[in-house]
């Protein structure tokens, strides 16, 4: 169990792991998350399970190395066991017939929509996606989303691949025309998320977005997670973490997320260091 | 034999330096040496109708453990206790004594009852101090019957100690990567030392019982599922974990915890010992808690130790009317906590990052007793006034989290959440058995204990009706 059956690296910093979990591996659905931690003196680490496969008993994780959490996790190697791994969590995402719609995944968020896309696909939707990255060495999963979607869209940043600019730009080209959206999903950086369901809103297109506020337990036991929808506090690990993007205060959001930036640092520092 | 003498007056517990009490995190309640507990249980009775048994809600047989402290026969002392109570060192040290078994104990009436809370602590330390508990694996079942407890606090383990003990194959289901429930996780180290939980703990295992952490029933496993993988019974002691916010403008501003984030990170992540250990806390110089249970205490005191300059605990009552246990209330005052009674806050002011600078409040009186018969608080108009804070714990209390319930539409809840049982703890479904917080709301170790020991004997009788 949680042992790491292939390791790959993606792009720069970005890692995907399939992790030998039969119970979440046979449960799991699109949207839903597990925590991990690597060690003893780790955190619990929250991660969108990107695709599974039930008769291997395997889970599929993708994860920006971006602190020394998720650092020293990227150092691990196929043939080594996650110490603790549990999941799956949160509610998985709404998947009917809607007609068609937009996915859109910024960064890493281009992983965490597969599983979305795969499913909206398969139940009859036309499923537009777009992704974005900084640069073209950053962009993940584009291939295996361009055979589930009917129409994908590539941005970068800084114009090395696909469209020069950002994934809202395509999004407000595509409003602008008027064809008809009935429902937008988006993953990635809560600054994205933000732009986007403010994007939306003026075109009254239901807009929802999946939430990554810090967490500690994920279980609904410390309020850690908790966030403002339609005014309303709501723990994100358990009503989420999927949410109309309309009714959530993003700078609520953004505020909670910089709750640690000094220990963030500090972290980070000692691991450079070999200390940590 | 030390002769009963009740002259000899109650003896105190031995506490830890108030230097080290506003520094460290360890244990504030020493201990009884081996000579004071001599003494002290020099002082019992040994009554033939001994009251304090009654008292206890696990009916531990008082006079008879005591007995054998007195005669030096500490481990028989021990085992004496654990044919009722398999968590005594926690026991001895948490439990509400002075409202149970020594309120009931008849040295009582005219002075101070026996220490009986402290004489069990010791009996269960000095079994601690001889020798480590090592697990003695897997103890051949007679009965081959497979039962699941889901949630190890300290009703999951109570009952998986007592369905061992009857024979049965026990599995613990645990959602955290560490069992003990609130033991583990809530209460703090300088009550409560983490290796005395770990101890208890290998002391169950060790009766056979199998604990798997990092399954969420509800989640990883539905409870049919566990039928279907053969468990004959299920025990579901999940406790009441989910945090209760105060519902005001501005609570989710940076820097407000609820009490269970505070202690959860604190305690079971040990953001005590951060940067060794990865998870954070942030505690300010001036640091607000709001509640006057034991779960306020506990984070007061926490945040004391962990550097605040200034711990209020704000409190829309007096104290007369704090549910928190005395002992506690009385240490929190000798290292410092400032009692704000009869204040309540209405919201809170944030700085232009998002970080929570003051906190509004109303001033309080008391009126006419409500349900719990406590005097009603009652704002008082136009009373408002402004606190600086820059950390704010709540604990105001914690609700039933409903994990299990949602895919077990068949579980009866009440009103509140909590699972419907019955005198035994029999639940609306066949064989499935609930008990403490999950049943009760949050009530104390002791009872969730008594309520995982009275579902495995329904469970028995239910079991032998079946066959
Ligand atoms: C439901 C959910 C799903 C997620 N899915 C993915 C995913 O599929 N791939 C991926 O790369 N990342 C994902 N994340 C984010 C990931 O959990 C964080 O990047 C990671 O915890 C950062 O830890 P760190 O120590 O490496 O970085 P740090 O230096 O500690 O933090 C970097 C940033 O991550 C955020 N963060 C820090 N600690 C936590 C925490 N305990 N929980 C959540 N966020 C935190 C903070 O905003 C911080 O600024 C998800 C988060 C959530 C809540
Ligand atoms: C800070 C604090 C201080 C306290 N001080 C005292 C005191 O001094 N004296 C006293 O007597 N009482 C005290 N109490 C109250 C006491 O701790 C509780 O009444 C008692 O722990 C309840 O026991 P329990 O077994 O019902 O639940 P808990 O101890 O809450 O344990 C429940 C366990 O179930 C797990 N769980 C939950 N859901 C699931 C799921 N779906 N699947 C698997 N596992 C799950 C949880 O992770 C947890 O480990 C205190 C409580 C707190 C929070
Ligand atoms: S378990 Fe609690 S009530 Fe019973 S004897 Fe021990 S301290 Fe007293
Ligand atoms: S009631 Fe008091 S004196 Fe009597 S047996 Fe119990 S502890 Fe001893
Ligand atoms: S992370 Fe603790 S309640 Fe959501």
């Amino acid at each position: 169990m949680n042992d790491i059956v292939s390791a790959k690296e993606l792009a720069p910093n970005i890692k995907q792991f399939e992790i030998l979990a039969p119970p979440v591996a046979t449960k799991v659905r699109p949207g839903h998350f597990v925590v991990l931690q690597t060690e003893e003196e780790g955190e619990r680490i929250p991660l969108t399970v990107v695709d599974s496969n039930p008769e291997k008993g395997t889970v599929t994780l993708v994860f920006l190395e971006i602190g020394a959490s998720t650092k020293k996790l990227g150092k691990l190697k196929q043939g080594n066991r996650i110490l603790h791994f549990v999941g799956p969590l949160g509610n998985p995402s709404e998947i009917e017939k809607f007609g068609q719609v937009v996915c859109v995944g910024g960064g890493i968020g281009a992983a965490a929509i597969y599983p979305i896309v795969k499913a909206l696909k398969a139940a009859g939707n036309r499923v537009i996606s777009i992704i974005g990255a900084r640069n073209k060495d950053l962009l993940i999963y584009e291939e295996e989303l361009r055979k589930v979607s009917d129409e994908l869209y590539v941005t970068t940043d800084d114009g090395s691949k696909g469209r020069h600019g950002f994934v809202s730009d395509v999004l407000k080209e595509l409003l602008e025309k008027g064809i008809p959206i009935d429902r937008v999903i988006a993953v990635g950086p809560a600054v994205m998320m933000k732009v986007i369901s403010n994007l939306t809103k003026p075109f009254r297109v239901k807009t929802i977005v999946s939430l990554n506020p810090i967490m500690v337990d994920a279980t609904g036991m410390c309020g850690c997670c908790r966030v403002y929808v339609s005014g309303e506090t709501k723990f994100a690990c358990v009503d989420g973490p999927e949410f109309d993007g309309h009714q959530v205060d993003f700078d609520n959001l953004l505020a909670r997320l910089r709750t640690y930036v000094e220990e963030e640092k500090l972290s980070h520092q000692m691991l450079e260091k070999g200390e940590g | 034999m030390a002769k009963p003498d009740k002259l000899i007056p109650k003896q105190a517990m031995p506490k830890l330096s108030m230097e080290e009490r506003r520094k460290t995190l360890k244990e504030v309640a020493l201990g009884f040496s081996e000579d004071l507990a001599l003494v002290e249980a020099s002082r019992c009775l040994q009554c033939a109708k001994p009251k304090c048994v009654e008292g206890c809600p696990v009916n531990i047989d008082i006079p008879a453990f005591i007995k054998l402290i007195q005669e030096r026969k500490f481990e028989e002392a021990i085992e004496k206790i654990k044919e009722r109570n398999a968590l005594p060192a926690m026991c001895g040290r948490v439990c509400p004594q002075e409202n149970l078994c020594q309120k009931s104990c008849v040295l009582g009436i005219k002075g101070e009852p026996v220490a009986i809370g402290a004489l069990e602590r010791f009996a269960a330390d000095y079994e601690l101090k001889k020798e480590p508990i090592t697990p003695t694996g897997s103890k051949c079942n007679p009965t081959g019957v497979k039962v699941a407890v889901v949630g190890s606090g300290p009703f999951g383990l109570t009952a998986a100690a007592d369905l061992a003990k009857q024979g049965f194959d026990v599995t613990i289901f645990e959602a955290l990567h560490e069992p003990g429930g609130v033991l583990i996780y809530g209460i703090p180290e300088f009550r409560l030392p983490k290796r005395v939980v770990k101890a208890e703990v290998e002391y169950v295992k060790s009766l056979g019982v199998k604990i798997q952490t990092d399954v969420i029933i509800g989640k990883t496993y539905t409870l049919d599922e566990l039928f279907q993988m053969g468990y004959k019974a299920v025990f579901i002691g999940t406790g009441a974990g989910a945090p209760i916010f105060l519902g005001i403008p501005g609570e989710n501003l940076s820097g407000i915890y609820s009490a269970n984030e505070f202690l959860t990170r604190v305690n079971l992540m040990k953001a005590y010992l951060f940067p060794k250990y990865a998870t954070p806390v942030k505690v300010g110089r001036k640091v607000a808690v709001i509640g006057g249970g034991n779960v306020a205490f506990d984070s007061a005191r926490t945040a004391l130790r962990l550097g605040a300059e200034k711990v209020a605990l704000v409190y829309r009552r007096t104290e007369a009317e704090m549910p928190a246990r005395r002992e506690e209330v009385e240490n929190a005052k000798e290292e410092g906590v400032e009692f704000m009674c009869l204040v309540n806050p209405v919201r809170f002011i944030g700085d232009e990052a998002g970080w929570v600078k003051e906190m509004e409040c109303l001033r309080m009186e008391l009126g006419e007793p409500d349900e719990s018969g406590r005097r009603r608080p009652i704002p008082i108009k136009g009373s408002e006034f402004r606190i600086p804070v820059d950390t704010v714990i709540v604990a105001i209390g914690t609700r039933v989290n409903p994990l299990i319930q949602k895919t077990a539409p068949l579980l009866k809840t009440d009103k509140h959440g909590h699972l419907v049982v019955d005198d035994y703890g029999r639940t609306s479904m066949k064989f499935v058995y609930a008990g403490g917080d999950i049943t009760s709301g949050t009530a104390t170790v002791i009872e969730a204990m008594k309520a995982g020991k009275r579902t495995v004997q329904a469970f028995c009788e239910d079991l032998q009706k079946s066959e």
